[in-house]
Order: C-alpha cells, then sequence, then structure tokens
C-alpha cells in the first residue's frame, strides 16, 4: 500500500504516527485523524462551493447571452471573493419579533445538511467518509434535515412572506422526497445494496443504460428538491420577493445561497453515482485514486450542468401544478416502475447480460408510454371541459 | 470509562433533557423543535447499538415527515395557540408518576437481564445487517406476517384519512 495507491491511509497512518509519537493513546489519535480528515474534506468542499458561485454566474450569463462577471481577476475568477467580503462586511440584522435563537440556528442547519450529504460519497475506491450500508436512506435524511432548516427560519424571521415561502418549499420538499426514494431503489434492485461505493463497483455498465426512466424522474424529483426552477415557487420573486430567506443579511444569506449551490452540485454528483457510475470510467479509476475524484468531479459538474441549464430555460409553475404533477404523475410512475424493475430483475436473473439490458429498456420504455397515453387521454378530457366554456364566451362578443 | 460510554451519557443526557423541555416549552414550536433534538439523540443511540438502518430511519420517519408536520400543524393554527394560559393543567402530577414508575419497572426488569451490565461485543467485519433485517421481515419464518399486518394496516389509516378528507360532490 503506497503513497500513489491509498494517499489518504498512508497519510492517516503517518499522522497516527506521529502523534504516537508525542504520547497519545491510540482512541484519542483515532479520533484526531478523523477529525482532521473531516476537516480537509468540508475545506475542500467550502472551496469548491466558492468557485460553484462563479460557474453559476458565468453560466446563467451565457443562456441570457450575456458575459458574465470579467473583470476582477481573469475571467473574473477572483470575483466571488469580492462577494464573500462583500457579505462579511454586510450589516448584520436580525428583525423586530424574530425568534433569536432559532433564526440564526436555520442558515448553520441549512449549510449543515448539505455538508453531510458528503459523508457517504465515494471519491475513489479507497476513499469515503463512511461506507454505509444504508447510504440511500442518509442522503433522504439529510434532505429532511434541510427541510427542517428552511421551516426553521421562514417561521422565525416574522415575516409573513417568509413563512409562506417555507411552506411551500417544504410542500415541495416533502412531497418530492417520495418519488425520489422510490427511484432510488432502482440502483438498489440492480446493485443488491444501498451503499454508495457497492452501487458504483457494481457499475459494469452505466445504470442509466437499464433505467433512463428512473434517471430522469431522479432529475426532476433533485431539482424540485433543490427549489430551483421550474419548482422555484418557494422563491417567486414576482409575489414573494425571495421566499423563506427574505430577513437574513449578510454571510447569514450567504449560508442558505452557498448551501444551495453546493447542494445542486452534490445532487449532480449523486446523479453520476447512481446512474453514471460515480468515479468509474474504463478503469482508469484503477490506476490512482486521483483519477478517481477527478471522474467523479466531473460527472458531478456534467449534472450540475443540467440542473443550472433547466433552471434557466423553464419558467415557474404553480403550487397546484406542482403538487399534481407530483402526486398523479410521478410518484404513481416511480411506483409502477420499482415493480416492473423488480419483476424484470427476478425474472431475467439467469439471462445473458445483452437479454437483461434489452427487457430493462424495453419494461422502461412500455412503462413510460403508458404513463404518458393515460396523461393524453386525460388532458383530452380537460381539454374537452374548457372548450366548451369557451364557445359561451365568444357569444358574447 | 471508555469514550464510547462517556459518549453515550452526553447523548443520553441530552435526550433526556430536549424531552423535558417539550412537555414544559411554553412556545408549541419550540416545544416541536426540541422533540426534533429528542428524537435526534434516539436515532444516535441506535447508531450507538450498530443498528444503522435503523438511526437513518428514525430520522427520515420521525424527524423527516412527523416532526415537520407536527410543526406544519402548530403554525397554522398559531393565533389559536397564542402563548397564554398555563403550559400544563392540574393532573400533571400524575404524568409525571407515570413517567418515573415505568423508568422504574424497566430499569429494574432489565437488570436482571444477563447483558445488562455486558459490553456490546463488536460487529464481525462485513456483517450485513441491514440484510439480516430484511432477510427476517420477509422471510416465513421470521417476522412476515406482523410485517405485513402492520402494513395494511397503515393502508387502512391511509385510506380512512383520505375518505375522511374527500371533499363529496
Amino acid at each position: 500500500m503506497n503513497f500513489w495507491n491509498d494517499p489518504l491511509k498512508v497519510a492517516a497512518d503517518w499522522l497516527m504516527g506521529v502523534f504516537a509519537g508525542w504520547g497519545m493513546n491510540e482512541t484519542a489519535a483515532n479520533l484526531l485523524v478523523a477529525f482532521l480528515g473531516v476537516l480537509l474534506l468540508i475545506t475542500i468542499l467550502m472551496v469548491i462551493d466558492i468557485f460553484l458561485v462563479w460557474i453559476e454566474r458565468k453560466v446563467v450569463s451565457r443562456f441570457q447571452d450575456r458575459i458574465g462577471p470579467n473583470r476582477v481577476g481573469p475571467f473574473g475568477l477572483i470575483q466571488p471573493f469580492a462577494d464573500i467580503v462583500k457579505l462579511m462586511i454586510k450589516e448584520d440584522t436580525t428583525p423586530n419579533g424574530a425568534d433569536k435563537v432559532v433564526y440564526n440556528l436555520a442558515p448553520i442547519l441549512s449549510m449543515m445538511s448539505v455538508l453531510i450529504l458528503w459523508a457517504v460519497v465515494p471519491l475513489a475506491p479507497v476513499m469515503l467518509g463512511v461506507d454505509l450500508n444504508a447510504g440511500i436512506l442518509f442522503i433522504i435524511a439529510a434532505g429532511s434535515i434541510g427541510t427542517l432548516s428552511i421551516i426553521m427560519g421562514g417561521w422565525s424571521s416574522n415575516n409573513k412572506f417568509s413563512v409562506i415561502g417555507a411552506f411551500r418549499q417544504v410542500a415541495v420538499m416533502v412531497s418530492f422526497e417520495i418519488p425520489m426514494l422510490a427511484t432510488l431503489l432502482i440502483p438498489t434492485i440492480f446493485a443488491g445494496s444501498m451503499g454508495m461505493n457497492a452501487i458504483i463497483q457494481s457499475q459494469n455498465i452505466w445504470y442509466v443504460f437499464l433505467s433512463p426512466l428512473a434517471a430522469l424522474i431522479f432529475m426532476i424529483a433533485a431539482i424540485a428538491e433543490l427549489g430551483r426552477a421550474p419548482f422555484d415557487l418557494a422563491e417567486g420573486e414576482s409575489e414573494l420577493v425571495s421566499g423563506y430567506n427574505i430577513e437574513y443579511s449578510g454571510m447569514k444569506f450567504g449560508m442558505f445561497y452557498a448551501g444551495e449551490l453546493l447542494h445542486a452540485f452534490t445532487f449532480g454528483g449523486f446523479w453520476s453515482i447512481f446512474f453514471f457510475g460515480g468515479y468509474r470510467f474504463f478503469g482508469l479509476e484503477q490506476i490512482s485514486p486521483a483519477f478517481g475524484i477527478l471522474i467523479i468531479l466531473f460527472k458531478a459538474m456534467i449534472g450540475y450542468w443540467v440542473i443550472m441549464w433547466v433552471k434557466y430555460t423553464m419558467m415557474r409553475i404553480r403550487i397546484d401544478q406542482m403538487l399534481s404533477f407530483n402526486w398523479k404523475f410521478l410518484t404513481p410512475v416511480a411506483f409502477v416502475l420499482v415493480m416492473v424493475t423488480a419483476l424484470m430483475n427476478a425474472l431475467l436473473s439467469s439471462a445473458s447480460s445483452w437479454l437483461y439490458i434489452a427487457g430493462m429498456i424495453l419494461s422502461n420504455i412500455i412503462v413510460a408510454w403508458v404513463a404518458l397515453e393515460i396523461v393524453r387521454s386525460t388532458a383530452k378530457q380537460e381539454r374537452k371541459k374548457v372548450e366548451g366554456v369557451k364557445v359561451v364566451a365568444e357569444a358574447h362578443h | 470509562m471508555t469514550g464510547e460510554q462517556i459518549f453515550f451519557l452526553i447523548v443520553g443526557a441530552v435526550t433526556l433533557l430536549s424531552a423535558l423541555m417539550v412537555v414544559t416549552s411554553r412556545d408549541l414550536v419550540h416545544a416541536a423543535l426540541w422533540l426534533v433534538a429528542t428524537l435526534f439523540g434516539v436515532a444516535i443511540v441506535y447508531a450507538f447499538l450498530n443498528a444503522g438502518f435503523l438511526a437513518v430511519v428514525q430520522v427520515v420517519v420521525y424527524i423527516g415527515a412527523i416532526a415537520i408536520l407536527f410543526i406544519f400543524a402548530v403554525m397554522l393554527t398559531r393565533r389559536q395557540a397564542a402563548d397564554t394560559g398555563a403550559a400544563m393543567n392540574a393532573n400533571w402530577w400524575v404524568g409525571a408518576l407515570v413517567a418515573v414508575v415505568s423508568f422504574l419497572g424497566l430499569a429494574s426488569m432489565l437488570s436482571k437481564w444477563s447483558g445488562f451490565s455486558k459490553m456490546a461485543t463488536a460487529m464481525p467485519s462485513g456483517f450485513d445487517a441491514v440484510g439480516q433485517l430484511g432477510g427476517a421481515l420477509t422471510s416465513a419464518d421470521g417476522y412476515v406476517l406482523p410485517f405485513e399486518v402492520a402494513s395494511v394496516l397503515l393502508l387502512a389509516a391511509l385510506v380512512g384519512a383520505v375518505y375522511l378528507a374527500f371533499n363529496k360532490k
């Protein structure tokens, strides 16, 4: 085991040796090394987060036919640092009648719920915080802490717009958790495990080729979970000013904002882990963990780019549309897909791999087609009802 | 005393304190948030017992669904639940008595158990706890009948809730 193959273990062993040399006992040294590892991971994530601000601003300006930040530093790369300084020196306001403890706790919980997700993300075969065998459920659990932070922030601000924003956001998050969890069961069925590393290791063929519909539903649910367009009705600038974070200023707002960006990037990473092979890319990850990290970051960036692409090209939908889309379309489709996939997996377990792939893709296409046919016939009936009304309205002219 | 025991005592104390705050807090939303802290403490205890799956499920179900629902209901009825009046009624001591008696009963029962004063042995590496749990819940020799009965019960509750809330035209 040399540095090239497993740098983290080598570094940890070396540190353990150093601490033992200082006369520290083994438990304390272990704890300290683990703490330093967590600190390193969080620091790297926060640095990536700073540049995500720059990436987001650059990408949105390209979508809107602008150039974006280009004044401060090469390509405007220093711009996010200027933004941070600006956020830091802004006045830290607390609204009248705010619930101070809850108000100050909410941005911290919001950031925490995102950072905690990285505890289970495998960056390379040997580089991961913890290989939890309930990794998929862990994501949903961390998401529910994020929901809690939003409801705390919205309620404690003592502002009616922030409460309405929080209500909407929580309604979105609670309802889209269900199709997300259902679609995450599909990689679980394929891999036979809920652990992230096991799911990546078993993806000799990317799961997006086995279940493209699941990848699509997961992406839609992730975008809703993030509260990004077209599901940004909780922010609703034209009606709610800014939603749940309306009363926050300075770095407290910065925490919500940075948390949201990192959350989007993280879900890009989860998309790549569950459906695009994570750190795997034609055996390149076997050469060195460094390649694994680069591959997974690259794939996460692509996922993040897709999220941005959707955000800046779609318009906002209403809350009733969002709820009926989730409960009447996405959730049933996700559950049917899980059942069909489980059934096909049992039927084709002894079949050759080509037959397995063909059967899985075919069942996906059939589920998607039937779902769209049902929606089409329902829409036809709805349209008929509206058409009748139109005739009456025209008679008045 | 090992580090694990110290950590357990801290978690237990925090959990108990938050549980006490749930019933003594004057503000209903604060009470709900203390309840979240209590449930989180219970999740940590599950994690101590090598029951990672249950710990995560505890967070998903109790914090992610039930506590959020509590806070929702309290926030929507905030005017009615304004912070006036006593937080407790005259029967508070009965509740406290029941809590103390059940704690003492459980403690005396557990103290007779042979594993009470033993340290938990470490799990063998590669032990698939989630797989074992899933197998136990779905095998005919295991708990498939209680599992299915509970599922049907929950489904019936769900159907009942939809029926009550359904707007008859």
